[in-house]
């Protein structure tokens, strides 16, 4: 029986590791429904994007008061994790602070996660303070109502609670090192523990034990759930920025792609010696579809964006159709993606991993062409974005996909459109006249 | 403008048998729209006064196809890009200048993959070559008791990360140079981009470049200027709305240049 613990603590941590890691595999075969595109080029580059603009959090500070809280809570939480691998041992052996050998380095170890651990509760209340006194512009945008709200919230609320475990579960063992109890040795250094054991005087060493062990156990269990919360939530990122910045965008921002299968025909269409009337080679498969109405037509890297977000917002208030009251926001670009994409994902699931059409896409269902011919183009989202994140170039291929495969283009366009075919500018002049500036 | 620009053609130079050192790719909106005109005879007679060797297309420029491109029309982008690619390319061209931002993204970054490969340069960075080069020089006092603020293009700034170029050549006009809160990185678009300058905007609460020159008019400046004459047209209905039209102008670079020298 005296191993109970120990196995209770491995199965919770199977359940819990297992689980997500099923939710990982849903994740990585959802993004994998994309269009392929190969992501090879300029590797020393990327690596640096991801070192500077993932573990650096560079783009964060360009707005100083958020992205400062979010350096205490990012390091915090990446720090306190050296402690999570000591939970892991003790759980599993059944030791206690089984680190507590390293003597004043382990001191000077809790004393900073103690110190982390208060700073980030802080920084989650002034989060907390933005979101729902303050009420930040970017925060209560329609696209955030309902779970994005609650979303965000639920994470503030977990942090704090998963803080306070940890701080109750220091001060718990301070009160009982102080009363020389059994496997409680003297270890760590407890700055601000300390002052949460005053309200535990005076409880015995039995009451002690189980506040400790209590507080013990919902630590690392509420950090399980956490985990396992991630891939419902838009906290994903915090994994996902990683992979995120290392395959972000290295052209300039003004170049968008050209469409292979567009050069090919254009290419045939122009070249003088083409026949016409030539039957098509045996293999022409399906005509490829130009742009994109569903998710299944976007890159895989666009739909590893629609992951990664996680609707700080930063994108839509830079956004000059958005800031003048249109309905477009490159941030509901972002979610409409992944909701979408998560819902084809769903249908999989209950279709035996195939996907069955539901009557639905990106287009329309999610994304109105009001919000897609609002945009200009200005990259102002993409400079905006903390983790290299591109809701322009989803823009581009839905309008690619409206022009291309519907011409529905707003019929100003597509004035504008003839006019370039027929005399090589946006307005109906002659193409002779083209020098005529010169001499008026 | 009475002046007499000195312009050749391609055509005439390969009739001389000569090449020029750069091509001026005039765009359609310096050909034909009628503010841009006076930016494109501007920007010439800067480099008549440099003595640039230059030439242009005249009627076997075509559009680039960006505008058309950017509306999600990559069939008639190609289209345009393939044919710009066949003259460019038979006239053996190596460097190009344009006073359009569009055209200079276009031109540079996306035929290249389509098989048109140039050294191309926008107005701003030119001219700042040439001054750099010492082979033209200002005035310095035209505009010396003004107050310019510049309002960075998209496709220039974010899209290409040319922002010092202007800068530096608006400093030599002796004015004061003043910028707007948002600027360079976070400069907020005109509204012109995207194919935006060829429709009506979506129903909002404002147009994009009526806030645009609020931010420049913050700046309490005389001029407002741009390298772009979609911004140009942009910010000079902006300073209508505002009803600013008789304090403040909006000049190209070019023309605040062509008036100093």
């Amino acid at each position: 029986m005296q191993y109970l613990p120990n196995i209770i603590f491995a199965i919770a941590l199977v359940f819990g590791i297992g689980f997500f890691s099923k939710n990982v595999k849903k994740l990585s075969r959802n993004i994998k429904l994309g269009r392929d595109v190969t992501v090879d080029d300029n590797k020393a580059q990327r690596w640096k994007n991801m070192a500077k603009i993932a573990l650096g959090q560079t783009k964060m500070v360009v707005r100083p008061i958020a992205g400062l809280l979010h350096i205490i809570v990012y390091i915090g939480f990446v720090i306190i994790n050296i402690e999570v691998l000591e939970i892991i041992i003790d759980g599993l052996l059944g030791t206690h602070r089984i680190f507590a050998f390293l003597g004043s380095l382990y001191d000077v170890l809790i004393g900073s996660f103690e110190i982390l651990a208060f700073l980030v509760i802080v920084a989650v209340v002034v989060f907390w303070i933005r979101r729902n006194a303050i009420r930040l512009q970017r925060f209560i945008k329609p696209e955030m109502e309902g779970w994005p709200k609650k979303d965000g919230n639920l994470i503030l609320y977990i942090e704090v609670v998963l803080m306070f475990l940890f701080l109750t579960m220091n001060a718990a063992d301070f009160q009982l090192q102080q009363l020389g109890a059994a496997h409680y040795q003297q270890a760590g250094a407890f700055p601000i523990s300390q002052y949460i054991a005053p309200l535990f005087e005076g409880m015995n060493i039995d009451s002690l034990v189980l506040l400790e062990r209590s507080a013990w156990w919902l630590h690392i269990l509420g950090i399980l759930f956490f985990l396992n919360y991630l891939y419902y939530s838009k906290h994903l990122h915090i994994l996902l920025a990683f992979p995120n910045t290392y395959y972000g965008r290295l052209r300039p921002q003004g170049q968008f792609n050209n469409l292979e299968a567009v050069t090919n025909e254009v290419k045939l269409m122009l070249d003088p010696s083409a026949d016409p009337f030539a039957a098509p080679a045996e293999d022409v498969g399906e005509p490829e579809k130009f742009g994109a109405s569903d998710v299944m037509d976007l890159n895989w890297v666009q739909l590893l964006n629609a992951y990664t977000c996680t609707e700080c917002g930063r994108c839509t208030s830079e956004c000059p159709a958005n800031q003048t009251g249109k309905k477009l926001s490159p941030r509901k670009i972002m979610m409409d993606t992944r909701d979408r994409l998560e819902e084809v994902g769903k249908n999989m699931d209950a279709n035996k991993g195939v996907f069955v059409p539901d009557g639905k896409q990106l287009l329309d269902d999610y994304i109105t062409k009001e919000e897609l011919w609002a945009c200009t183009t200005c990259n102002a989202c993409v400079q905006a974005c903390p983790v290299s994140i591109d809701p322009l170039s989803i823009i581009v291929e839905m309008r690619r996909y409206l022009v291309m495969e519907q011409s529905a283009a707003p019929t100003e366009l597509n004035n504008m459109m003839s006019n370039i075919e027929n005399n090589g500018a946006p307005w109906p002049y002659n193409q002779m006249d083209r020098l005529n500036w010169v001499n008026e | 403008m009475s002046e007499e620009l000195r312009v050749k053609t391609m055509e005439e130079f390969v009739a001389q048998g000569a090449q020029p050192e750069i091509l001026f790719w005039v765009g359609s909106a310096g050909s034909y729209d009628d503010r841009a005109k006076k930016i494109s005879r501007a920007f010439v007679k800067i480099l008549n006064k440099a003595n640039v060797d230059f030439a242009v297309l005249g009627a076997e420029e075509s559009c680039t196809g960006d505008v058309a491109k950017r509306a999600g029309n990559e069939f008639l982008f190609q289209m345009q890009a393939m044919m710009n690619i066949e003259v460019l390319n038979a006239y053996e061209i190596k460097r190009i200048v344009t006073c359009d931002p569009h055209s200079f993204n276009t031109l540079k970054n996306e035929y290249p993959s389509l098989g048109g490969t140039y050294d191309v340069v926008h107005h701003t960075e030119f001219i700042k070559e040439l001054m750099d080069k010492g082979k033209l020089s200002l005035e310095g006092s035209v505009y010396k008791e003004k107050r310019i603020t510049f309002h960075d293009p998209c496709y220039l700034g974010r899209a290409n990360s040319v922002y010092e170029a202007p800068r530096d050549i608006l400093k030599k006009t002796n004015a004061t140079i003043v910028e707007m809160k948002r600027h360079k990185k976070t400069a907020l678009c005109c509204g012109a981009g995207g194919a935006q300058m060829f429709k009506e905007p979506e129903k909002g609460d404002m147009d994009i470049n009526v806030l645009r020159t609020k931010d420049a008019l913050e700046t309490n400046p005389s001029i407002i200027a741009t390298g772009c004459p979609y911004c140009n047209t942009m910010m000079t209905d902006g300073i209508k709305a505002h009803e600013k039209e008789d304090s403040v102008t909006v000049l190209d670079v070019a023309e605040l240049i062509a008036n100093s020298i």
